[in-house]
């Protein structure tokens, strides 16, 4: 963080006349420029302190003794250092409480896997229809996809616990990907991608000879590359978070994912509050998708938040 | 909620339905060409419900047939015996809205309060949010500052997090001797209970004050068969921690959406300001805002709509204890574990009401800052 900390100097750079108009002008101005960039840094660091230190209070805690967790909550060094939470989370050693970290990992990432190729390919498919093919029907089915959109998926918890309980789809893998395919958001964004692309681009392909198919496949589709790895990680993180739709198409031990699992630690396990357990469980949550972050960082930042990374 | 979801969603909330002209262009450009374009219009129309039709099942199969499934129910009185059409499933049109709406009894006091404890949770969220973010937003939008990236990244982290991991921390870190009494004790605030407290922090702020029996004219009336000074009893503790939990996982993706408007806004614009003798936070408040007016209001909407949606949190951090219990949770509590299906939709469908209300209230601002 102090790395970073510097302040340039006047005639370096561009003057940004936003931030200087308001201070006296002459000799005066540097050192009032450089104090104000020292507030703005102090609140950002206050504020970064606050948005991760959670964070990185759960990574040092994991590491604790129980009592330690509960004694010294504020001391981030470990003492002593402990691994027991580790090997009883990974069950490497025995644990009172009942772990399974493996199973629970396993159904995480095959929901997520079907979610996202299901997630991407529809929506690439349904983009296209709608950016691109002219044929009747396709307004209305424009419309029910935006419509869909505005259905707040909280109201649908409880009609698709009713409609998988009637289809007999509760306690299954298609039970918990199906409903969750369809990513109308996704749909949209695909659209408005395809129909950014020059159809002369097409229209050549055509002229050629080219079928509607492969015109999508070969040459629209790798057109849209940095949309779609945009769309394939909001789609594992999408997945890979998701709770309610899990909540309500299972209640077996089997099928539990890992927020399923982890949300059963809620109100403390058994005796004890066990806290380097739990947040070395959220830890191990949460490290997948930040990692997927960091390194796609780029293509999300220059493509998909257009215009945030200046 | 994600940039992923929440952006595209916005826009079409802001746009509409009106952007759909590329199809009239493509008909005037048609007939000059002959049997190959005609064939190439059957192409379209095969492809087009081709690559529509797994989509169209899907959303018909659990958007659609889910939505009218739960209306149904929400007329009969069904217990899970039988199907849902069967004779175990007794229709008793309005009688489940009723005895949430008007009838006195339990089901009203239960609904009362769930409507209370959201009502106070959108009240302390989206505000604060939206100050946070533009707050962050303004600060990040200096343009010679260093270490941008790192900061953006450090605010967005939390809303990339699984819901469920954040509020196990979170449980850790207001636990009786955690680290936020801890810190709170360094400033001379006593130990507070924060899990599982129901004390409503307005009625506490009251007591500290002496008012601890309520006044007759607020115990004697009611409003949904709860009387009002248990209305005005603020967000309980419990709530307390899901509202700053809340706060802390969004703010940074609305400070994105407002950063990504302010950068849109031109620079000439504030030079211009500024010549004419602008200060930097008067700039800020009389150029930047109004020119940001369509990512605020996006914003507010969006906390608003997901404000009413709060669930995964209250799982984990009260399982609805301690008065964090809201309609959508009812809904869940009542319908999958009581088995009270046709309660449980009408629920449902209120809670969709609310939030429909808030986002046609959204529909109607869009449009006013259009015609501006």
């Amino acid at each position: 963080m102090n790395a970073t900390f510097n302040v340039p100097t006047v005639d370096d750079e561009m003057v940004d006349v936003s931030e200087i108009s308001d201070e006296p002008i002459g000799e005066d101005a540097g050192a009032a420029r450089a104090a104000k960039r020292m507030l703005s840094y102090g609140v950002l660091t206050i504020f970064a302190v606050m948005f991760i230190g959670p964070f990185l209070i759960s990574i040092m805690t994991s590491f604790k003794t129980d009592p330690d967790a509960v004694g010294r909550p504020l001391s981030p060094i470990p003492d002593p250092f402990s691994l027991e939470a580790w090997k009883q989370l990974l069950g490497i050693a025995d644990s009172v409480v009942n772990v399974e970290i493996w199973r629970w990992t396993l159904n995480s990432v095959i929901v997520t896997t079907f979610v996202t190729i299901g997630r991407v390919g529809l929506a690439s498919m349904a983009g296209y229809a709608l950016a691109r093919l002219d044929f009747p029907g396709r307004k209305t089915i424009f419309a029910l996809i935006l419509g869909v959109m505005m259905v707040p998926g909280v109201v649908l918890l409880i009609p698709r616990f009713l409609v998988l309980k009637e289809l007999n789809l509760r306690n299954s893998y298609p039970g918990m990907i199906l409903p969750l395919l369809v990513d109308c958001a996704g749909i949209y964004l695909m659209k408005q991608n395809f129909e950014a692309i020059p159809k002369s681009v097409e229209e050549a392909a055509q002229i050629d000879g080219a079928t509607i198919f492969d015109t999508w496949r070969l040459i629209l589709l790798p057109m849209a590359k940095p949309s779609l790895i945009a769309l394939t990680i909001f789609s594992v993180q999408g997945s890979w978070n998701e709770f309610t739709a899990f909540l309500v198409a299972t209640d077996k031990p089997q099928y539990k994912t890992l927020t399923l699992g982890l949300a059963q630690f809620q109100g403390g396990l058994g005796s004890g509050s066990r806290f380097p357990l739990i947040l070395g469980a959220a830890v191990l949550v949460t490290l997948p998708i930040v990692i997927l972050f960091f390194t796609f960082q780029r293509y999300f930042n220059g493509d998909y938040t257009k215009g945030i990374d200046k | 909620m994600t940039i992923g979801e929440s952006d595209p969603f916005a826009r079409s909330l802001a746009a509409g339905f009106d952007d759909e002209v590329a199809v009239d262009e493509d008909r005037s450009r048609r007939g000059w060409r002959g049997r190959q374009k005609a064939d190439r219009r059957e192409g379209e129309t095969l492809w087009g419900w081709l690559f529509l039709s797994p989509v169209l099942v899907l959303l018909l199969v659990f958007v659609v047939a889910p939505i009218l499934l739960a209306l149904y129910v929400s007329f009969t009185k069904w217990n899970g015996q039988g199907g849902p059409f069967s004779d175990q499933a007794e229709v008793v049109g309005l009688n489940n809205y009723k005895q949430l709406l008007t009838e006195s009894g339990l089901a009203r006091k239960n609904f009362a309060a769930a409507l209370r404890n959201n009502f106070y949770f959108v009240l302390f969220v989206v505000p604060t949010q939206t100050m946070i973010a533009l707050f962050l937003a303004l600060i990040l939008n200096q343009r010679k500052l260093k270490g941008k990236s790192f900061f953006r990244t450090a605010f967005y982290m939390p809303s990339i997090s699984s819901a469920v991991a954040v509020g196990l921390i979170f449980l850790y870190l207001f636990q009786g001797a955690g680290a936020i009494n801890k810190i709170l004790s360094w400033f001379g605030v006593g130990g507070i209970k924060w899990i599982n407290n129901d004390k409503g922090i307005f009625h506490v702020f009251l007591g500290n004050l002496g008012v601890d029996t309520p006044p007759s004219f607020l115990a004697d009336h009611d409003l949904l068969g709860m009387d009002l000074w248990k209305w005005l009893s603020g967000p309980s503790w419990s709530m307390l921690v899901i509202i700053i939990l809340a706060v802390w996982t969004t703010a940074g993706t609305f400070m994105l959406m407002l950063l990504a408007g302010l950068q849109s806004v031109p620079d000439d614009v504030h030079e211009a300001a500024a010549m004419d003798g602008a200060g930097r936070w008067q700039t800020a408040r009389l150029v930047t805002l109004p020119l940001l007016k369509k990512q605020i209001v996006l914003v507010v909407t969006l906390g608003l709509i997901g404000t009413w949606q709060v669930f995964d949190q209250i799982y984990v951090m009260s399982d609805g204890a301690g008065e964090t219990v809201t309609p959508a949770y009812l809904a869940y509590t009542t319908g999958i574990r009581e088995g009270r299906y046709g309660s449980a939709s009408a629920l449902a469908f209120i809670v969709f009401a609310i939030i429909l209300v808030f986002t046609a209230v959204q529909r109607f601002l869009g449009r006013d800052k259009e015609v501006i």
